[in-house]
């Protein structure tokens, strides 16, 4: 059942003048938030790729200075030349900042942020005091994981993953403050991130608009809910830990270290006890993104609405009992493995469900290949290979072969740049003439996503070839094996591949900044979209709706036969309904 | 490495094949599914294209296709589950008990391989310790006790498709038995710390002659062993 929204009043005393500082800083604003949480993500993904391609300098070209390498100090890369402790670090670091500063912020910091009020028709969020605390912790949190590489020792370098007794003593990495700093950031992370999923989830439940039955929310909303459920019972887990490590590094605790007594496999269960629903917080709201804008790019409901909800809570629900299959190879009971793989295998239903789907919505549909438009496919053209690739590691057998190799990292990158970034990017594009005022130039837009399609699959493709050929992971020269040195050309064609798909980024930041400034002007619905964000100016006044909107159907009345146009907005009725054979009214959703 | 039809590298292990044979099955099933789908997606993309006029057609789904599309990857993934677990268990959890013991350990960056001597079981005077170098016999069962000084290693030999985990405070059994002679690497699979990319040792597959006189120009006294697990280092702080 919908439940009232705040009431209409609320949004008005707040339209006194605010400074400046209140207005665009300190804001409580959800908007600004979200734009907030966009501008520095952004920059942490740059930050990440710029990392990224250090490293796969380092696999194409080992031994060979690094261009511009004298930047770096000679703790780093003397004369250019990567040190194998500064490429551990970038290893460690690369997966960190993609992981919890880039692409988690980017779906969950900026889109539940920007989209929950909006699409559901409240005026902000539930508490919208913790919703600004919730950015500014991550600020904190940034600086703290960037001062790792300024500090004595460099930054961590036990992998993004801390592997404890590694990551749990300085002796072993040599790396002492870093180490610290990682578990401290992460620390203040995962303060920020419960902040943020509290507010959702709080928001969802209760300031739906009149007539926004659970059964009406987008399912990019849905998505947003079900990981901010996720990150609630996820990040505590993840938090408990670091603290755990961070005792082990500083106060001489063992909880992980053996030589005095403690148990270094229990870092790993705690971690990817947080780690495996984690990396449903990384797809879902992506998989919500997507299908929002596949029903608007294919001017077609979503096929199987209730299927595609219920897939979302059966992978949020089976994201619980899997974590053992990053373990398999660990040291856990071996026995564990195949329960193990049974659950993993499983969580390819609601995933083929959401494929097939999406699938459906396309089919008979009147496809409009908008920028939005071509990344969400692209999302779902690479969900597949990602999902299907997963199956040979869930299988307990012939992960004992790829385990640990660079066919997991194609894997995870399938998962996390193919899947996660190009909904990321579908989403930007989409909800930019929202969020700005301002319409993303569409040309430039489709030159960036085709250059990014294709090197990103000329950089990732091949990482499968290179981990049948039993490539290892986070090694700093592979040629150092006899096995890995005829791989050697693919790891330099993977790498020119890389630093093309960076300079394919250009485009975008340009398209982005200039778009900002001088893009032409957006009307209020310039997709002829029917969620609730698309009934009010762009950008939206700080209280969103001027009344509180009534909603009366679905959000994906895309092409309604007796729909005058071929979108229905969710605050319009839908029109009369003729009579069915048997008498009855058709239902309305 | 093959671009085109890329192939798993050569095999010398008494289950590495099953493995291979897996990998493969998956991949003809994965690929199928692959090959359904994204044709079909770019089908779509070309057939339903926005054309002036084209009317897209409401459709809200269909219970009888979503129930097919659920059940058959469900049957699909249940059972490949089930084909497998025994090929898992015999390799991980079945560790056959007649088998040359050895005592693999991990220390940061090198394979320490204790091996039983001449008679045939450790914690004897004869055992032996080698850094970096296995030596087995071809067609002969090991079992090997693994385990680590330091931090986690893993213990991978990737022609005999083989990768074990190594856990300091943890001894953790595992076999094989090699099919081919010849000489090929071992690699440490788990990042260990900044010489994790050089912990490289050797596998020796030898004839059984060609093992004894390895051994035998090996044999000397016990007290020799210079490389026997030293105590496990003192701790930094006081407790």
């Amino acid at each position: 059942m919908s439940t009232a929204a705040a009431p209409v009043a609320a949004t008005h005393h707040e339209h006194h003048e605010m400074s400046f500082v209140r207005k665009y800083i300190f804001s409580t604003d959800h908007k600004i938030i979200g734009i907030q949480f966009l501008f520095l993500s952004l920059f942490f993904l740059l930050v990440g790729g710029l990392l990224a391609m250090t490293i796969r300098w380092q696999l194409g070209f080992p031994g060979r200075p690094l261009p511009m390498g004298g930047l770096f100090p000679q703790t780093m890369a003397p004369n250019g030349m990567i040190l194998p402790e500064f490429y551990n670090a970038l290893v460690t670091m690369h997966g960190t900042f993609m992981v919890f500063f880039a692409i988690m912020p980017l779906l969950v910091g900026v889109f539940a942020n920007y989209l929950i009020p909006l699409k559901i028709g409240a005026p902000d969020m539930a508490f919208p005091s913790l919703n600004m605390w919730s950015f500014w912790l991550m600020i904190p949190a940034g600086a703290l994981m960037v001062a790792g590489f300024f500090v004595e020792g460099g930054a961590s370098a036990a992998g993004w993953t801390g592997y404890a007794p590694l990551s749990a003593d300085q002796e072993y990495t040599g790396v002492s403050t870093g180490q610290v700093l990682w578990c401290l950031s992460l620390i203040v992370f995962a303060l920020s991130s419960l902040l943020g999923s509290l507010n959702y989830i709080t928001t969802v439940i209760n300031l739906r608009a009149p007539g926004m039955t659970w059964f009406r929310m987008p399912l990019s909303v849905w998505a947003l809910f079900i990981t901010a459920i996720l990150g609630l019972l996820a990040i505590p887990i993840l938090a408990g830990a670091l603290i755990m490590l961070m005792f082990d590094q500083t106060i001489g605790t063992h909880f992980f270290l053996s030589a005095s007594g403690g148990q270094p496999l229990l870092w790993q269960h705690l971690f990817w006890f947080f780690g495996h629903p984690e990396v449903y917080i990384l797809i879902l709201p992506a998989m919500g993104i997507t299908s929002d804008v596949i029903a608007n790019g294919s001017r077609k409901p979503i096929f199987g609405y209730h299927s595609m909800v219920y897939a979302i809570i059966g992978i949020a629900f089976l994201g619980w009992v899997v974590w053992g299959h990053h373990m398999f190879q660990s040291g856990m009971n071996p026995r564990l493995g195949t329960t193990f793989m049974i659950s993993t295998m499983v969580i390819a239903v609601p995933s083929a469900v959401k494929v097939f789907n999406w699938l459906g919505t396309m089919w008979k549909g009147d496809l409009h290949l908008h920028t939005p438009m071509l990344n969400a496919v692209a999302f779902v053209a690479m969900f597949i290979i990602g999902g299907l690739s997963g199956i040979f590691m869930a299988n307990t057998p012939v992960d004992i072969y790829i385990h640990d190799t660079y066919f997991i990292v194609a894997h995870l990158h399938y998962v996390l740049f193919g899947g996660s970034l190009f909904a990321i990017f579908a989403g930007i594009y989409f909800w930019f003439p929202k969020m700005f005022g301002k319409l993303m130039n569409e040309t430039l837009g489709k030159v960036h996503f085709w250059l990014t399609f294709v090197f990103y699959n000329l950089v990732f493709f091949p990482m499968h070839l290179l981990g049948m050929g039993g490539h290892m992971r986070r090694i700093y020269d592979p040629n150092q094996y006899e096995f890995l040195q005829p791989l050697a050309p693919m790891n330099k064609f993977v790498s020119i591949s890389a630093f093309l798909l960076g300079l394919s980024q250009l485009p975008f930041m340009v398209n982005f900044l200039w778009s900002l400034f001088k893009g032409k002007k957006a009307d209020i619905n310039p997709w002829r979209d029917n969620g609730l964000e698309w009934t009010v100016p762009s950008p939206p006044p700080h209280g969103n709706f001027a009344h509180t909107p009534t909603v009366y159907h679905g959000p994906y009345e895309f092409s309604h036969p007796q729909a005058a146009e071929d979108f229905l907005p969710q605050n319009q009725p839908l029109p009369a309904a003729p009579l069915q054979p048997g008498g009855a009214r058709q239902e309305t959703r | 490495m093959n671009w085109w039809y890329p192939t798993l590298p050569p095999n010398a292990s008494s289950f590495g094949g099953e493995i291979d044979s897996l990998f493969y099955i998956i991949l003809y099933i994965t690929g199928a599914v692959f090959f359904i789908t994204e044709i079909a997606l770019v089908w779509f993309l070309l057939k339903y294209r926005h054309r002036e006029g084209r009317k897209a057609v409401y459709i809200e789904g269909n219970t009888t296709a979503e129930i097919v599309w659920t059940a058959i990857p469900a049957l699909i993934v249940v059972a490949l589950g089930l084909f497998s677990q025994p090929l898992w268990s015999r390799i991980k959890v079945d560790i056959p008990a007649d088998a040359i013991p050895l005592r693999i350990t991990g220390k940061q960056f090198e394979w320490h391989i204790k091996y039983p001597g001449p008679d045939g079981r450790l914690d004897t005077g004869d055992d032996f310790t080698r850094r970096g170098e296995l030596h087995v016999v071809v067609n002969r069962t090991y079992s090997f006790a693994l385990g680590s000084e330091d931090v986690i290693h893993s213990f991978f030999i990737p022609v005999f498709r083989l990768k074990q985990d190594a856990l300091p405070g943890t001894s953790i059994p595992g076999w094989f038995r090699a099919t081919e002679t010849g000489q090929w690497e071992i690699a440490c699979a788990e990042l260990c710390g900044l010489g994790h990319y050089r912990m490289r040792g050797r596998v020796w597959v030898h004839t059984q002659e060609e093992f004894d006189q390895w051994q035998a120009s090996q044999a000397r006294p016990a007290a020799a062993d210079t490389t026997a697990t030293p105590p496990p280092p003192t701790r930094r702080r006081a407790p």
